[in-house]
């Protein structure tokens, strides 16, 4: 185990406790996320990695810590303000608009106007089925379909920082392939993400610097080659090895 | 791809009104029927639209909605008294004279009304139904004595615009005109409200919030924002719908409110909670049942609407066009 500094990060959360309702979930978390690049945040299920997501972006409130972007304390403010500073967020439900269309979903997204035609130009080229089924609400769109969307919500215009939460749950093979390929685009463009994920083949795929959380703390931070690289490390951690995940 | 309209309720109010022309054998009997249910509908639509809106966005149960209704009664009373001259007159165009203030006077005095409410008796009990129905049940009792206050505990007469009286006859169809121009009014806010929800980015965050509020809030809107906007917009069609429902009943009483929530409650519960369409066409089959069934059987009107509700919360539990939350 170990943990990494990182210097100037965008996000970083400092001794971040979260209650819901009698239960402690998060338990001191610290945690720095590098400015462009995409942190993994892994750990097994009820670690608290979701709780962690939603405490950032204020859907759930810190009872104690710190939570701090490009410096600022944002640790009290109202979750729109905290979305307004450039963070976007996608669920692990997608938290799509099944009444919307595809077109609606998007615009509302796009808070600074219309999407570009160059913005939504990528999004096609990545996810064609959003140019297929543009104007069909997307609760017609099948499970992939519905991530794409929420996907293109997170990046139909740019942002500084996009939270995204086990975005190839119960997803096909070859859709999770693709929704690498998109994420790789998505790292070109400097955008930071802190990505929640289970699938190890996903996380070795993109991950640049990864943090393990259990029991509601950040227990380890570092590369992500590194812990890939390392079966007895990913052993202790996760409780079990990539190898057996490829 | 574009998306598809559900026209299965369309089809089911053709269905049931095709249905009883053949029952009630008369086509003139008919058609005065079908106005009248239509005319119904459509004000019970205006008076319930804003609260399908208002719990789809908030889970808000706001049991003194029916104070609104009331209010925007006793306001069109007082200003077609003041403006009695003008309401008078064969010509409708001087009617509209007191016809427009009466309606505008019922539509911001509820507005300003609901915006109160809403600030100081529902903003402290977000989140909590209990709470909601015990603390909106006691304000409108309040509300009520304080009506009591102003206007008198009598029946107060609530005269139509003299134009507005009567019946046009066609053949040997007598269609009366005050309910004529309550299906013309309660069809232009239908209207006006599929636009504003499907052609603004107001009415697009609406949508949103009713099925998701925290994945618009997520998105950078403040959704409570929102919210009152979308309560005193409610609070206002509910005293605009009040106020022609006074002049359809020609009297107001301080229950006038309180006495239609049986009726609202069953329109936004058949059409789906949330759901402007579904609170359109719940009301439309509210209006038609009730008069149909009304002349049909009159020992089974009382409880005709409550058949019609489960009925179709047996086919469709969710209502006619169940909004998907989450």
């Amino acid at each position: 185990m170990g943990f990494r500094p990182v210097a100037d990060p965008l996000l970083s959360l400092a001794g971040v406790h979260t209650h819901i309702a009698q239960y402690h979930i998060l338990q001191g978390v610290d945690l720095a996320v590098p400015r462009g690049e995409l942190t993994m945040l892994l750990g097994r299920n009820g670690a608290g990695k979701t709780t962690a997501l939603r405490t950032i972006l204020g859907l759930w409130r810190a009872s104690a810590g710190s939570v701090r972007f490009e410096g600022a304390d944002i640790t009290k403010a109202e979750t729109p303000d905290i979305a307004n500073l450039g963070i976007a967020y996608v669920p692990e439900s997608m938290g799509i608009f099944a009444g919307l269309t595809v077109r609606e979903n998007l615009l509302l997204a796009a808070r600074g106007g219309p999407p570009r035609e160059q913005q939504l130009e990528s999004i096609f080229r990545f996810f064609p089925p959003m140019k297929q089924f543009w104007d069909l609400p997307a609760g017609n769109l099948s499970g992939g379909q519905k991530q794409m969307l929420a996907i293109s919500r997170a990046i139909v215009e740019p942002r500084k920082l996009v939270l995204i939460d086990e975005p190839t749950k119960g997803l096909a093979p070859a859709i999770i392939n693709n929704l690498i390929e998109a994420f790789r685009e998505l790292k070109k463009t400097d955008t930071t993400i802190l990505m929640v994920e289970q699938n190890f083949h996903a996380a070795r795929s993109l991950g640049d610097s990864v943090a393990v959380m259990d029991a509601g703390r950040i227990v380890h931070t570092g590369s992500m080659a590194a812990l890939a690289a390392d079966s007895a490390l990913q052993q202790r951690l996760l409780g079990l090895s990539m190898e057996a995940h490829q | 791809m574009r998306e598809r309209i559900d026209w299965i309720p369309p089809a089911l109010i053709a269905a049931i009104a095709l249905g009883a022309l053949v029952l009630i054998g008369n086509p003139s009997t008919w058609v005065t029927l079908t106005i009248a249910g239509l005319a119904m509908g459509l004000l019970i639509f205006i008076m319930s639209s804003g609260l399908t809106l208002v719990f789809g966005l908030m889970d808000v149960m706001n049991f003194a909605h029916g104070l609104f209704i009331t209010v925007g009664a006793y306001m069109a009373v007082s200003v077609m008294k003041l403006l009695s001259a003008s309401a008078g007159s064969e010509s409708f165009l001087v009617n509209l004279g007191a016809l427009l203030p009466a309606m505008l006077a019922a539509i911001v005095v509820a507005a300003l009304l609901g915006f109160f409410f809403e600030r100081v008796i529902i903003k402290p009990v977000y989140g909590q139904h209990l709470k909601q129905i015990l603390i909106t049940t006691g304000g409108l009792i309040v509300a009520e004595q304080l009506i009591h206050v102003f206007w008198g505990p009598d029946m107060l007469p609530l005269q139509r615009p003299s134009a507005l009286r009567g019946s046009f006859l066609v053949g040997d169809m007598a269609i009366e005109k005050f309910r004529l121009s309550a299906v013309a009014i309660g069809l232009a806010v239908f209207v006006a409200m599929i636009l504003i929800l499907n052609r603004t980015k107001i009415g697009l965050l609406i949508r949103a919030g009713v099925e998701n509020k925290e994945m618009v809030e997520a998105m950078g809107y403040r959704i409570r924002r929102l919210f009152v906007g979308v309560f005193v917009a409610g609070s206002a069609l509910a005293g605009l719908g009040g106020a022609l429902w006074g002049m359809y009943q020609e009297q107001v009483t301080v229950h006038i409110g309180a006495n239609m929530m049986v009726l609202i409650f069953i329109v936004i519960i058949i059409g789906g909670l949330g759901s402007v369409g579904g609170c359109f066409a719940g009301a439309l089959l509210v209006g038609l049942v009730a008069n149909y069934i009304g002349y049909l059987s009159p020992k089974i009107a009382l409880g005709s609407n409550i058949l019609l509700m489960v009925i179709v919360l047996l086919w469709r539990p969710q209502g006619l066009y169940p909004v998907s939350r989450q």
